[in-house]
């Protein structure tokens, strides 16, 4: 194994956080506070607890989730897809790397950020809304393989993409809208029929509702499946990537 | 001895259906300078990206040290250092964090000894702390050699290592390169300026359409290829060249006072004593003469010119 060359990447993709801390901590930071605001004070005040848990702290699983998608995404993505863009990617194409420490490299330091962010977003909404976690190691369980598992799909991504406006569309045509359907601010059974039943294909249900689970005990679909789907998308990504990097689709052509 | 690099057969055709190499076949020497020349969109870096694995072939082999690039691709790379045709840097990187990634990358400890004699050799010194994006197209270019250099490879690939670098840089990176050579590295360098592969390389290969077309010791190449001019400083003006001297097929200046006279030094006969012969029977006489040997340039554009 190049743990010389994994460590090189890593801190590399760690270093340009640091290089961008207002966007790339900050700036998520700020805007989940003001869901809390709008959300939690604003309107949250007017509506009932959901399953006996207040609004405010209902909706804190789907807002780290929210981000945690968002962030993992975008940061594995552009990771990948500046060195294509400017083409210092092929210091990394010569270099003796095998495609799983090429992934350890990118994939783990985009998760890495996602996690640390969770993090951050968790303890800010200690600020807005009483917490609790009833099942800490299933959360930081869920909180990892939703940060790889879309840092994964966010480095597709990026290898697919051949220019900036394609690196944005999916996330933003998909993901978003994914999510923010998910359950993030709801529990999908106060949806009418049958948009209670379509809601189960959208895969951001599964995770929104495990990830609930862990802090709140209350669950929209059993934790297990939440975690089968999730586990399910983390190694359908992973056959994707390994087969860009067996083809070299868009590296090494 | 076995040769560093070995290619057989190989060929790549892109996605395009574009064929950018035909079944190529190479052997580089252990230690020498071996210059690939060719005009743009020949194969060179094509060839250079296959070897270094950034791009993969479509048919044939290479062997890097004994090893095949693709199954052993750890022990190959390890070997090899690249320095792109391109001024392709991390803008925001300090030149000290890009030159120790590329070592990292490269799978090596960190040595900062080893990365300040690099940053020193290549007068970067002084600039370590300094963003890339504030450097200019020479000490970018430099960057990049000493990213490559990073790693101690034992192979190293230049891809037009001087484009757009003036005239005195670009006799520091030749210093550069001479050192290199001396310390046992392979080196093999495409380049434009034909100037450098006659002033650097040990063996020249010439590559058209994906194709070698040619591979020579340098100077045998300018020997075997080479063509001699003879030209002659008349005393007097000459409106025309007299028909007695037809056979010789000279060429006369506009101006009427130089005949130049092209000749094969490979020829049994090269004809400069029936020449001279003739124009001392023709009455013409000359106050000076001067010999010229073809240069790389001319050899090249010769060789192209009959490939297409």
């Amino acid at each position: 194994m190049n743990y010389h060359g994994m460590k090189a990447i890593y801190r590399f993709e760690m270093a340009r956080t640091g290089r961008t801390l207002m966007q790339s901590i900050v700036s998520p930071v700020i805007s989940t506070s003001l869901y809390f605001v709008v959300f939690g004070a604003a309107i949250g005040s007017r509506i009932t607890e959901i399953e006996g848990v207040s609004y405010g702290a209902f909706i804190v699983p789907g807002l780290i989730m929210l981000t945690l998608l968002t962030q993992s995404i975008s940061n594995a993505s552009f990771g990948i897809y500046f060195p294509r863009f400017t083409g210092t990617i092929y210091e990394l194409l010569s270099a003796p790397l095998s495609f799983v420490e090429v992934l350890v490299g990118y994939v783990g330091a985009a998760a890495s950020k996602s996690i640390i962010l969770g993090l951050i977003i968790l303890a800010t909404a200690g600020f807005f809304v009483p917490l609790q976690v009833a099942h800490p190691f299933w959360m930081l369980a869920f909180l990892v393989l939703t940060s790889v598992a879309f840092s994964l799909f966010g480095f597709i991504i990026g290898l697919w993409a051949d220019g900036f406006e394609k690196l944005q569309i999916i996330p933003l045509l998909i993901v978003t809208p994914l999510t923010f359907l998910g359950g993030t601010f709801y529990s999908i059974s106060v949806l009418p029929a049958p948009w209670d039943t379509i809601a189960l294909f959208n895969p951001v249900v599964y995770l929104v509702s495990g990830f609930r689970w862990s802090f709140y005990e209350v669950a929209d679909v059993s934790v297990a499946v939440s975690l089968s789907v999730t586990v399910a998308f983390l190694l359908g990504c992973l056959g994707v990537v390994g087969w860009m990097f067996k083809t070299g689709y868009r590296l090494r052509n | 001895m076995r040769p560093i690099i070995e290619i057989a057969g190989l060929s790549k055709t892109y996605a395009s259906g574009f064929n950018a190499l035909k079944q190529v076949n190479l052997d580089i020497h252990r230690g020498e300078i071996f210059a690939l020349l060719g005009p743009n969109g020949a194969g060179k870096t094509t060839l250079i990206s296959i070897i270094c694995g950034i791009v993969n072939p479509s048919t044939g082999t290479v062997h890097v040290d004994g090893h095949e690039i693709r199954r052993d691709f750890r022990a190959t790379r390890s070997l090899i250092g690249l320095v792109p045709q391109e001024l392709t840097t991390d803008a925001f990187e300090s030149v000290w964090a890009t030159v120790s990634f590329s070592r990292g990358l490269f799978g090596l400890p960190p040595d900062p000894a080893h990365i300040e004699k690099v940053l020193k050799d290549l007068s970067l010194w002084d600039k370590k702390d300094n963003r890339i994006m504030t450097l200019s197209g020479g000490m970018k270019r430099r960057v990049l050699i000493a990213k490559a250099l990073s790693h101690e490879p034992r192979v190293l690939f230049l891809d037009e290592p001087t484009a757009g670098v003036d005239v005195s840089l670009r006799k520091d990176m030749w210093e550069v390169v001479r050192k290199l050579r001396e310390s046992g590295v392979t080196i093999i360098l495409t380049t434009h300026y034909l100037e450098e592969a006659e002033e650097m390389a040990d063996r020249i290969g010439v590559i058209t359409k994906g194709e070698l077309i040619l591979v020579e010791e340098k100077a045998a190449l300018i020997t075997k290829l080479g063509k001699k001019q003879l030209s002659l400083h008349l005393h007097e003006r000459l409106a025309e060249v007299p028909v007695t001297l037809a056979a010789f097929s000279l060429t006369l200046s506009p101006d009427g006072m130089e005949l130049t006279y092209t000749y094969d030094i490979q020829a049994e006969r090269t004809g400069i004593t029936g020449l001279l012969r003739a124009l001392a029977d023709a009455g013409i006489r000359f106050r000076d003469l001067n010999t010229k040997q073809s240069s790389l340039e001319e050899i090249f554009v010769d060789l192209v010119r009959q490939k297409q």
